[in-house]
């Protein structure tokens, strides 16, 4: 029975490769066939329906790598897991219907071949869907470190200055993290001025203030100054608006300024040099 | 993506996605940037409380005509514990949880309408409108 399946699809590739194709144009809400070109539209429904039969050839291992490669393929090509089992159940409608067309399937032997057909689709869609959602948790896992990497680090400037540059979201996490190498780098660098430079930080609503309070008073604590750079006008207007309190804090609008007045602090300015 | 208008709030990663969907209505509604700002930060505030005090909930953003102006209303809807004293959450610097207590009464202020209900053990509706001038 396998046989009179890989048989009929081997012979009826093309056909049901076109009509799959127009199946899967069909579905709404869905443009992933739309933007890819046609070519590699070809070639990747031609490695699609490679894959599908591969299960019924080649041994398992084989059929396995090549099931991680498609799936892979599928997530950097931007198709929906929703958008990969359609696919899969298209492809075995058609070839199905096209069996039973060509009466390979008939009254007596359906019911067999329909539990053939379960035996040789249910375990495609199982595997393609254990391999999207373990790719994804790697991607996921994969930006969590990389956003902790760029998260929050203190950097020397100057002798007693240091400037932590916030880039993105403030969460729970993140202004954990900004506490800790905050008063860890006051303390390792000896700085006597913090300069905390939020122009990257998208929103500044209550919880972000709170932090940003929370962690120039720990500053404070550890005997260092801590000035708040880079607000933004809009962002000023909606600290006022929302009535957050930082008049503890020195603020200035640029990093640049910020700097100046930090030297200014510690006794000491920059002069531009005469060159002789 | 864009069709989209309600987030589901159920991680702290939610509030950014709620924020992000307002912020882009609120960019093509027209509102300059320092509404833009007061819109998603008032999401945040409001998104951020489902997430401390409901556990979940959901933001919804929706575009509004009224007499030929344009306006982005904000619900956000949970079925948390509701609010005991809705008086005193809406005084400046009163919380339970130790943060600023600036959260409601800086969103009435952030935003031109303010509705809020809420039932105790039932949960929170509030609506939040901004007009574009």
């Amino acid at each position: 029975m396998n046989k009179q399946m890989v048989r009929y699809i081997q012979e009826n590739m093309t056909e049901i490769i076109t009509n799959w194709q127009e199946k899967m144009r069909n579905e709404k809400g869905e443009r992933s066939f739309e933007v890819m070109p046609a070519e590699l539209l070809d070639q990747t429904s031609k490695e699609f329906a490679e894959l599908m039969t591969s299960n019924l050839l080649e041994s398992h291992e084989a059929y396995e790598s090549r099931l991680n490669d498609f799936s892979e393929k599928v997530v950097r090509y931007g198709w929906s897991i929703t958008f990969v089992t359609k696919a899969i159940n298209h492809f075995g409608e058609i070839v199905f219907n096209g069996m039973e067309r060509d009466e390979v399937i008939n009254q007596e032997n359906l019911r067999a071949f329909a539990e053939e057909f379960n035996k040789w689709i249910t375990p495609i869609r199982d595997t393609t869907i254990d391999t999207y959602s373990k790719i994804w948790e790697r991607t996921v896992s994969l930006q969590k470190i990389a956003l902790q990497e760029l998260s929050a680090s203190l950097i020397p400037v100057f002798d007693k200055v240091s400037v932590m540059p916030l880039v993105g979201t403030i969460d729970t996490e993140r202004a954990r993290l900004i506490m800790e190498n905050l008063l860890e780098g006051v303390v390792k660098h000896r700085a006597e001025v913090v300069l905390l430079d939020i122009t990257g930080v998208p929103v500044v609503d209550t919880m972000v203030a709170h932090h940003i309070i929370q962690a120039a008073d720990a500053v404070r604590l550890v005997g260092a100054k801590c000035m708040l750079v880079g607000i933004r006008p809009e962002i000023a207007q909606t600290i006022v608006t929302l009535g957050i309190n930082l008049n503890e804090f020195t603020t200035t609008s640029t990093l640049q300024r910020g700097v100046e007045q930090a030297l200014a602090w510690t006794n000491r300015k920059i002069v531009e040099v005469d060159e002789e | 993506m864009s069709n989209q208008s309600s987030v589901e709030i159920q991680t702290e990663w939610d509030i950014v996605a709620a924020r992000q969907l307002g912020r882009n209505v609120a960019k093509e509604l027209g509102f300059g940037t320092v509404d833009q700002a007061r819109i998603t930060t008032a999401i945040s505030e409001l998104a951020r409380n489902i997430y401390l005090y409901a556990g979940q909930g959901k933001i919804e953003i929706q575009r509004l005509t009224e007499n030929g102006i344009n306006g982005i209303l904000i619900i956000a809807a949970d079925n948390g514990p509701g609010i005991p004293d809705v008086r005193k959450v809406m005084e400046d610097g009163f919380s339970t949880s130790g943060g600023l207590g600036a959260g409601l009464p800086g969103v009435k202020r952030l935003m031109d309408d303010f509705k809020i209900e809420t039932t105790l053990g039932e949960g929170t509706d509030i609506r939040a409108t901004k007009w574009l001038r």
